[in-house]
Formats: structure tokens, sequence, C-alpha cells
């Protein structure tokens, strides 16, 4: 797949021979070993992979969390592989929005603040803050709801202000790491119609998942294993949420939320 | 993240602790209470040491003439007699830090009384000999400048001349003669006892100087000045600006010695104000090291709010949060923590004195001063030991804050 190595305008992301090596202890872990992907605007990618096999390692790269050891990796045409701690942390609140597993709230915070929260470390105004996360919270369903605190929310509608928070600042890519693994069939579902309604918005999507089920429903399968991509194809049969959705009955959320 | 967005979140993080919170702002609170309480006891006994200490004259200078020599035998201090009235007059004139001057004029012999009578000595002073001396009048009242200008036969008595030549007490307005001049006296002083010395210091009379010049010792020279400093501390300055007058006014070259020389009792009031202000500084550095204290439960608490609140580090920081971001918000949270407690500590410290003098009886002061200076020291404080706890935030790696359980 990788034959240009010239960094690119038209990619959002493009790594080239990625190695991260650990150290745990005396012994040393290759946790990637040489990855080369891009990633073009519009895309919807599932990385699967059994557990150890580097897509969480993958992911927070990816994410600017953490450093290659060797390789390059170009975020939108930025060598993001060399930058400082702060630089990095200006990548992530300008380029890349975040939705973790286990969410990832303020606690007793409500909704519409967490939307808010990359804004603050941003240069937005604070009547700009509001109406951008007010609209993100719009964009996910949860208008309704904005003053509400985490502990007052369903998982879904948890991980739906996390989506929020990651659209508010209107970014480059939304990487996911397993949104859907603290969430029963239905609402994963539902998070991943969300997830396709955005990307039909022209909003780039990674997510990470060890679920087939779930992956049904991106563009394109990237599979780890051992620290490398073992495969990388275009998803033939997408799965529509919205369709899947109306097969499965609707369990009162409210009631499972309590 | 605009400052009062920080600040905000700073309140409602503490907030959310709400007893944590106030037990850890406690320790700043006692710890400013007790500084504030302590100078204002310090400072209190301070004033009263000093107050007592100057009712003894401590900042009053003499200058006596110089030694007259006679063929290379000198005849000591005071036995020249060039020191004039009109001396006196330019130092009280021309000395910023004097505040009061009293020529001095001397003399003594028997007073008489109807019939009794009584030998004493005769003290011819200015108007202000009371102010220099922080004497008062008892009975009747002292002399005037209008009588210094008349050198009126005017007379004030000693406590113990009034006894003894008016044993029945109403002295004032009766006649006494001295040296068969004729006096009218006008009041009778306040008992003041012994001096240092064992003299007593009630048995004389004073009269205005050029009364006692002109009618009893018949001399256009004065004994002594009598002077008062504006404050003690100005004791070394006016002295100096007397030196230099004097020298001036009598023609004295630069390599000549003085004709004059000027006494102080500083010793005394350095050794007795020295003594309170350790006393001060000890009480200040016992309730500052309960300020300290504070300081660590501070660091204590932002140490545990750090660890606890690992995962939330990470949330901001992989949102976008920097480094200086985070270092800010903790330690904006320490400092709200030592101002608020350092406010606090203000009224406790303010309040915890008034108890103090009210209750105790002991005097106390609250300067400015001492407010600023502890308010100071607890903003201090919580800078000082709020810093590692932010810091150690700040350095988290986002991947292990976020994972953080």
């Amino acid at each position: 797949m990788v034959d240009s190595v010239k960094p690119s305008g038209h990619e959002v992301i493009r790594i080239e021979n990625l190695v991260k090596t650990y150290m745990l202890g005396e012994v040393e872990v290759h946790a990637l070993r040489g990855v080369s992907v891009t990633v073009a605007p519009g895309e919807f990618v599932a990385v699967m992979g059994a557990s150890g096999s580097g897509k969480s390692t993958f992911m927070n790269i990816l994410g600017c969390l953490d450093k290659p050891t060797k390789g390059s990796y170009y975020l939108e045409g930025i060598d993001v592989s060399k930058l400082t701690r702060d630089e990095l942390a200006a990548i992530r609140n300008r380029k890349i929005g975040f939705v973790f597993q286990g969410f990832n709230l303020l606690s007793r915070t409500t909704a519409l603040e967490n939307a808010e929260l990359p804004l603050f470390y941003s240069t937005v105004s604070p009547k700009l803050r509001k109406e951008r996360a007010v609209n993100a919270l719009n964009l996910v369903g949860l208008g309704e709801r904005i003053h509400h605190h985490p502990n007052q929310l369903s998982g879904g509608q948890q991980q739906r202000v996390a989506i929020a928070r990651s659209l508010v600042n209107d970014p480059s890519i939304i990487l996911a790491d397993e949104p859907t693994g603290n969430l029963d069939s239905r609402t994963s579902v539902e998070v991943m119609e969300i997830f396709q309604s955005l990307n039909a918005k022209g909003i780039t999507i990674v997510l990470v998942t060890h679920e087939p089920d779930i992956a049904q429903y991106s563009k394109r399968h990237v599979i780890f294993k051992d620290g490398k991509i073992r495969s990388d194809r275009m998803n033939e049969n997408q799965k529509n949420a919205t369709e899947v959705l109306k097969t499965i009955p609707a369990i009162d959320e409210e009631v499972a939320a309590a | 993240m605009s400052i009062i967005n920080v600040l905000l979140s700073a309140f409602r993080a503490l907030q959310r602790n709400k007893m944590r919170s106030f037990l850890t702002m406690l320790g700043i609170i006692i710890g400013v209470g007790a500084v504030i309480a302590m100078l204002a006891i310090g400072q209190g006994a301070q004033y009263s040491v000093q107050q007592q200490i100057s009712a003894l004259g401590t900042n009053v200078l003499m200058v006596f003439p110089g030694s007259q020599q006679a063929g290379g035998i000198k005849m000591g201090a005071g036995t020249m007699t060039n020191l004039t009235e009109d001396d006196a007059l330019a130092v009280g004139r021309e000395c910023p830090s004097v505040a009061y001057v009293s020529p001095g004029a001397r003399s003594g012999g028997q007073v008489i009384a109807g019939n009794l009578n009584w030998a004493t000595s005769i003290e011819g002073t200015s108007a202000d000999y009371l102010e220099i001396r922080k004497w008062k009048v008892e009975y009747g009242d002292f002399y005037t400048d209008q009588d210094i200008k008349a050198a009126a036969k005017v007379c004030v008595l000693g406590a113990t001349v009034a006894d003894n030549l008016f044993p029945g007490g109403d002295a004032v307005d009766q006649n006494v003669r001295i040296r068969n001049v004729p006096f009218k006296v006008i009041g009778v002083l306040e008992r003041k006892g012994q001096n240092a010395m064992g003299q007593d210091q009630d048995d004389n009379i004073l009269a205005p100087y050029t009364t006692v010049l002109r009618r009893l010792s018949y001399t256009p020279n004065i004994r002594y000045i009598l002077v008062s400093a504006i404050s003690p501390g100005e004791i070394m300055n006016a002295q100096n600006q007397i030196s230099e007058l004097l020298r001036m006014r009598h023609k004295i070259n630069s390599y000549d010695p003085d004709d004059f020389t000027i006494r102080n009792q500083t010793d005394l009031a350095s050794a007795a104000t020295a003594t309170s202000t350790t006393m001060t500084i000890l009480l200040a550095s016992i309730a500052s090291v309960s300020l300290l204290v504070g300081g660590i439960g501070i660091m204590n608490i932002m140490l545990v709010s750090v660890t606890e609140r690992t995962r939330e580090i990470g949330i901001r920081m992989s949102v976008g949060a920097r480094e200086r971001d985070i270092l800010t918000q903790f330690l904006i949270e320490a400092l709200v923590l030592s101002l608020v407690g350092g406010i606090l500590g203000i009224i406790f410290g303010v309040s915890g004195s008034q108890a103090i003098s009210g209750l105790a009886h002991w005097p106390t002061i609250i300067t400015f001063f001492s407010i600023l200076l502890s308010f100071g020291f607890s903003i201090a404080i919580g800078i000082f030991f709020g810093f590692y706890p932010a810091r150690k935030a700040s350095q988290l790696n986002p991947i292990d804050a976020l994972r953080y359980e």
C-alpha cells in the first residue's frame, strides 16, 4: 500500500515504519515492529487485533499521547513524532478528539462543562465556547441534558457526552478506543450510529475494537498481530447502524441506566 | 485557560471536599492568627515598655558647657560659662530632630513662706520643661511663654518643698521669698519620687529661667540646655545636629575639640527596647512555626489530591492541557487554600488579640505591617508547599494518568 515516501497533503495520517519498544524491567517489549499506514480524509477505520497485538500502543501514538521509538508519523503533514510534550498537547487540543472505553468524563461536572473542556485549553471566547459545546451535544442527541452530571446519565449518554467533547474542537480525526466496551449491545449500535452519521458528515474516524460486530460498521479494517499489520482491507459489506437498530427490540434505556 | 476559569475550578475542587479543605485551611488560619496575635502582644509590650522608659526621660539630652582650662589644668565639665540663652533657642529652632528645649539656669538658697523655711535648689526652665521631663502639675498651673518673656516672678513647687513650706496644702497663689525675692506660687508638681541615684526629685522649685538668670544668679550664661528628641530613635540625630550647630555658633575650627558636652541616657532605653524586641521576635517565630506546619498540611493534602485526581489530570491532558495548565491549576488550588486561610486567619488573629487585651488587660497593638507580613507569609507558604504537588501532577504521563485506577 505504501508507495510514496513523501508526506502528502491529501492524507490525514501517514505513518511510516513505526517502531515502539518498551522496557519492562529487564525485558524489551516490542509493541510495534514496523507499522506503515495512511488514512485519507473521510475514512472510517476499525483497528482490530487480539490483546497484545499492539493496537493500543498504535492508538496511543496515533493520539499523540505517546511517542514512537522509531519511524515517522505525519498528522495533516506535520511530523508529530519529534514534537515536545507541550507541542503534542497543542496537537491533541486542536487536531484530535478522543473517545475512551471508560468515557473518562469529569465527575461532578455537567455534560456541558465536560463538552467544553477542550476549549478551556484553547483561545476560544467563553460565549463561543458554550455555543460550540451546546451544538456538539445537540449533534449527539443530548441537547436536553446539558446540565446533567455524569452520574445522572446512562452509559450510552455518558459516551455521547464524550463524543460531543471529542467533536467540540472540530478535530481532523476522532480516535475511539473501544468506545462500546462498557455498553450493552443495543447502546453500542446507537453509539456506532452516531459515529456513522459523523462520518457521513466527512469526519475521519479511527476506531479500536476487538469486537468484529462493531468493526462491521466501519469502512476499512486494519488488523494487528504481534506488532505488525496483518491485513488492511476495505469492508465490502458495511452495516448501517440505523437499519440494524430497527431490528433490535428497544430496551427502556432510562430503566437500564437506573 | 483563563485565570477566572482556573479560580472557579479551584474553588469547585475545594468545595467537593469541604471538610478536608477546611481542616487544611485551619493550619493556615491558626498560623496566621497566631502570628498576628503574637506580634500584637509583643508590640503592645514593647510600646508600654517604651512608654515607661520614656517617662524616665530617655529621649532627653543634656548639653553642658565644656571644661575650663587654666594653664593646662582642666576644671571639668560645666565649668565654662559659654552656653547662652541664644544657643538654647537656636537648638530649638534649627535642629529638626529636637522636640523641646529648655535652657537651664540654677540657683539655690533658703526659701521662706510665712514662718516656715526650707533650703532647696531653684531650677530655671522654659515652659516646655514638663514636656521634656514627662512631668505634670498636680495643683495649679505651670508658667507660660509669656511668663518667660516677662521674667515673671512666679514659681512651681516640688512636692517635697510644698510639704515643708505649706504643710496644710493650699500652696497655690501663696507667696514665697527666695533669697528675699518674692515669688508667687502658681502650681505644685506631681510627686515623682527618687531618681535612679536616690535623689529626691521633688525637692526643688521651678521658675522661668529668665527670672532665675536676672533675679537670682545675675549671669547671662545658662548652666545647661535640656533637650528632648522627637523620639528615642532620633536621639543620635539630635545629638549630631546640636553638636554641629553649637560648633558653628561657637566658631570652633574643625580640628579643635567641642567646648561643650552632650549627655544622653540611651543605654537604658536601648537595653529595654532590645529586650522587648527580642521577646516579639521570639513570640512571632514560635507562631510562624505553626504557620509552617500549616503549609506542610497544604502540601500533604495537595499530594493526596493529585493522586486522587490522576485520572482527571489524564483526561485534561488528553484534551490538550499543557504542563503549565496542570501546574497552574493545582498551584492555584493550594494558593486559594492559603489565601482564604490567610484572610480567616487575619480575622481570627485580630479578634483574638482584642480578646486577649480585653480579658488579660495586656496592651496589644495590631499594625498593618504585621497583617501584611503574616498574610504575605501565608501566600508564600501556599506557593512554596503547593508547587511540589502541582509539579508532580504536571509531570504525569498522560497514558499512565488515563489508565490510573
